[in-house]
């Protein structure tokens, strides 16, 4: 089998892994914005994760997840050397990237992995970017190191102020936006209610927003529809039409509703799981 | 026993062979297959009830033409492995046809015994021999040759030639024809397929009581011991272009990749939580086995009222799904009467048997949901049948002002499919039609693009499993044709 693990660091123990992984038809395809759909298992749920880089000459793609149920806490559990079942990718639309100047990109939690590879083609593409990244204490924070490598500016905020501004990244963003005329645009990816607050904030100002939606997957190639979100009063597919929109058309309360649809069944299957562990049943 | 068919009519009428069935409450307790195909003795009993007409009617109602009286002649002379040759040499997976071919409305519409039921006794059960036929023939088939003799019925088949490679894009019956074909002959195929699972709708769309997985695995067990490769994953289109494949030495390429959008019917309150694709409900069931949750990781959503929205088989099977889910009730929301659904007449009545409710004659007008945005009711209006449109059916017209609400709390839109534009989009100089489905020849099924063939639901728009497989045919016999000449 292959989609070997090559590489794990474990960012957050217990919460947020790093894997890279050998899939060089993935790797030679990916673009910012792009994600994959995995299984873990041959029982296991298709899930979608964002392609957080990728090296085409090594053939690897990265991606970062966080641990938030059953699927997550397996993928957790693999080691250098395992292959995941399945791997599914680029998928979606890549990043719209053209030379504009200033863009600022926003990213909360996980969604930072993802921010950094489009933040990446920006700066490739010569535009200045400022990178905005939160986390609740210093602890949590991501990436701020690898964004430094590119982006000129990596400006941080922790809610407990631990590091960078104390309070919420779109504080920040406000400030910067007071500022700076001259942005085009703001990226911002992480929680819902991130991307919300952000659109929230950027609106005033005119600014163009765009957000990448996380909405429940199964095929990620248009075929099923559980993807849909309305924008602009109509009616998208996250997985092919997206999953990046404009934050200021988005129906995030839709959103964040379809995504509590399984809710009781993913408790169960993770209860479940958590049980096996415990018990010391497998290897 | 005289081979000549003297005018033999039967003398009474002998009726059909009854398929033996798991009873309806016991079936909906569990996800396996409903009909149990015929016993030896079903069959000899069935089978002699083909008079072999001189000029047999029933060949014309097949998509594919199969020679019917001769794969039945062959069954009455108890040869089995003969009747399989016969059939496989018009259809790929006669085991699935003879589940799933509307047969009422093709080779047995047309079988002349059933132009006069009450003296003869009905059609000859055309379908269900095609099933036992296939099926008998590959429980007898053990290791060694197998292969080739359950893809061709031939002995063996030629050595493959690596240089001549062919790749098929999107894995469902169409593809899988292709490749059987191709690979019979010594042509080296690579099929690209997007999901985790080979089969198109026959895996992620008909479910498993219907129409085993296992049979489905059998076919492309066979073609993978042809040296055909399945390459599972691979998005046409984003992983691969057409173009990339013809630069890697491909002499042809095959598109089959189905008409698999879902439509919606574009009426407040569709994205309420508890509004599904049939698409979505049935690819979580059958391709993610959330019939098996939580063994399987693949949640589905469950509720004691179901509405499924649409006549087709594809809202049949969603339907029944639901009642297998536990569903307390499920109806059937369609337009016009029982007369005008689309469905297998069989998947109808099974349908009805087991329980499930039909709301005839009104279409949605709203999903009304709770506080909560989760579904609690659906608004319908009423309808009444007017005069016949294009299709020769009578037009459903609503009768103004004349509405009532179902309660449900889990509705399954299965109104049609469009088809996926992610590899049409990405393919440069591919002619598409009208309604956005591929133009292709349909005597070759070649398309505007030199060496690129198309078939199935992506030329046609939805339409069935052997016609799927009869483009397949025509296409690879004409890919062979270019590719070994004289030799094919
Ligand atoms: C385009 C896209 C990119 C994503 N990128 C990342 C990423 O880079 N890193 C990351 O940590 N997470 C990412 N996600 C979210 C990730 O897919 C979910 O966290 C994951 O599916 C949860 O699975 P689970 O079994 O562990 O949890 P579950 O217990 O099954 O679910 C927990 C929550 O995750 C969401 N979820 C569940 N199943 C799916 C599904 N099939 N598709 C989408 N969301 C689901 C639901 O909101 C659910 O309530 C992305 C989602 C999308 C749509
Ligand atoms: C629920 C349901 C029930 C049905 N019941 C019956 C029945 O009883 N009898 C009958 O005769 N017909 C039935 N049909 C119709 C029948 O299944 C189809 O007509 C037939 O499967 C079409 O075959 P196909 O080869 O064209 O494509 P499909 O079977 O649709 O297969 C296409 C394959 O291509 C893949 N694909 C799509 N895009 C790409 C891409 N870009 N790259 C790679 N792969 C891709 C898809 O994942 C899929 O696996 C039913 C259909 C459904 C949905
Ligand atoms: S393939 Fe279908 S239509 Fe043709 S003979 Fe068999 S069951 Fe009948
Ligand atoms: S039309 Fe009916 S009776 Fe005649 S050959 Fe065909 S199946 Fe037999
Ligand atoms: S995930 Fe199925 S249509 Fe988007």
């Amino acid at each position: 089998m292959n989609y070997r693990i090559l590489e794990k660091k474990v960012l957050i123990p217990g919460q947020t892994t790093l894997l890279v992984i050998d899939a060089p038809h993935v790797a030679k395809k990916a673009k910012p914005g792009n994600f994959v759909i995995l299984r873990t298992s041959e029982k296991g749920e298709r899930i979608p994760l964002t392609i957080a880089d990728c090296d085409p000459d090594a053939g690897t793609v990265t991606i970062v997840f966080l641990v938030v149920g059953k699927s997550t806490a397996e993928l957790n559990t693999f080691e250098e050397g395992q292959a995941l079942h399945d791997f599914c990718g680029p998928l979606g639309r890549p990043t719209h990237i053209e030379k504009q100047g200033t863009v600022i990109c926003v990213g909360g939690g996980t969604g930072v992995a993802a921010m950094h590879h489009i933040a990446k083609g920006h700066a490739a593409m010569g535009n200045h970017v400022v990178a905005i990244v939160g986390a609740r204490n210093k602890d949590l924070l991501l990436f701020c190191n690898e964004l430094g490598n590119f982006c000129p500016e990596v400006l941080i905020a922790t809610d407990d102020g631990s590091q960078g501004h104390h309070g919420f990244v779109t504080e920040v963003l406000k400030q910067r936006l007071e500022e700076d005329k001259d942005v085009s645009e703001v990226v911002a990816i992480g929680p819902v209610p991130m991307m919300e607050a952000v659109s929230k904030v950027t609106k005033p100002f005119g600014v163009k927003t765009t957000v990448s939606l996380n909405a429940i997957m199964v095929d990620g190639i248009g075929m099923c529809g559980a993807c849909r979100c309305t924008v602009g009063g109509e009616t998208k597919f996250a997985c092919v039409d997206g999953p990046e929109f404009d934050g200021h058309k988005v129906d995030f309360g839709e959103l964040r509703l379809r995504l509590s649809q399984f809710r009781s069944q993913e408790q169960e299957s993770m209860q479940l799981f958590q049980h096996k562990c415990h018990c010391g049943e497998g290897k | 026993m005289s081979a000549t068919p003297e005018k033999k009519a039967p003398k009474k009428s002998t009726p059909r062979t009854n398929m033996p069935v798991q009873p309806p409450f016991a079936r909906i307790q569990n996800y396996l297959e409903v009909a149990l195909g015929y016993s030896e003795a079903d069959a000899q009993a069935e089978a002699s009830r083909c008079i072999q007409c001189k000029k047999p009617s029933c060949r014309q109602g097949c998509p594919v033409e199969i020679d019917i009286k001769g794969f039945i002649g062959q069954l009455q002379k108890g040869d089995v492995p003969g009747a399989y040759k016969v059939l496989r040499a018009y259809n790929s997976l006669p085991s699935v046809c003879g589940r799933v071919c509307p047969q009422e409305t093709q080779c047995e519409g047309m079988c002349i015994l059933g132009k006069n039921p009450e003296k003869t006794g009905g059609a000859v059960a055309i379908g269900r021999l095609e099933r036992f036929v296939a099926d008998t023939f590959a429980a007898r088939l053990a290791g060694g040759d197998a292969a080739c003799l359950q893809i061709t019925g031939e002995a063996a088949c030629r050595m493959t030639h690596d240089e001549l490679k062919v790749a098929c894009i999107g894995a469902g019956p169409s593809s899988l024809t292709v490749a059987g074909y191709l690979a019979s002959l010594g042509i080296k195929v690579t099929v690209y397929e997007a999901l985790h699972e080979v089969g198109g709708v026959l895996v992620y769309g008909i479910p498993e009581f219907r129409l085993p997985k296992e049979i489905v695995r059998r076919e492309v067990d066979a073609m993978r011991e042809l040296g055909v490769e399945f390459k599972t994953n691979w998005v046409g289109g984003k992983a691969i272009t057409v173009q990339e494949l013809f630069d890697d030495g491909c002499k042809a390429v095959f598109i089959g990749v189905g008409a698999g959008l879902p439509q919606f019917m574009h009426v407040p309150g569709e994205n309420n939580i508890g509004v599904f694709s049939a698409n979505e409900y049935l690819t979580r069931v059958n391709l993610g086995r959330a019939y098996d949750f939580p063994n399987y990781d693949t949640p589905i959503f469950k509720a004691d009222e179901v509405c499924v929205i649409g006549g087709g088989n594809v809202a049949m099977d969603a339907a029944r799904t639901a009642l297998r889910l536990g569903a307390k009730k499920v109806s059937i929301v369609y337009r016009r009467t029982k007369a005008e659904m689309p469905a297998r007449l069989e998947e109808l009545e099974h349908a009805i048997e087991e329980g499930v409710n039909l709301e005839l004659l009104c279409a949605p007008l709203a999903l009304n949901a709770d506080e909560n945005r989760r579904l609690a009711s659906m608004t319908v209006q009423n309808m009444k049948l007017g005069e016949p449109d294009a299709s020769g059916r009578r037009r459903p017209e609503p009768i103004e002002g004349d509405t009532r609400e179902i309660p449900c709390q889990l509705a399954i839109i299965a109104v049609g499919t469009k088809p996926n534009p992610i590899l049409l989009e990405a393919t440069r100089g591919l002619a598409l039609n009208k309604r956005g489905y591929i133009e292709a020849n349909p005597e070759t099924g070649e398309t505007s693009i030199h060496n690129v063939f198309a078939g199935g639901d992506i030329v046609t728009g939805a339409a069935t499993v052997i016609s799927a497989m009869g483009a397949g045919r025509r296409a690879a016999k004409e890919i062979a044709k270019r590719l070994l000449g004289a030799e094919a």
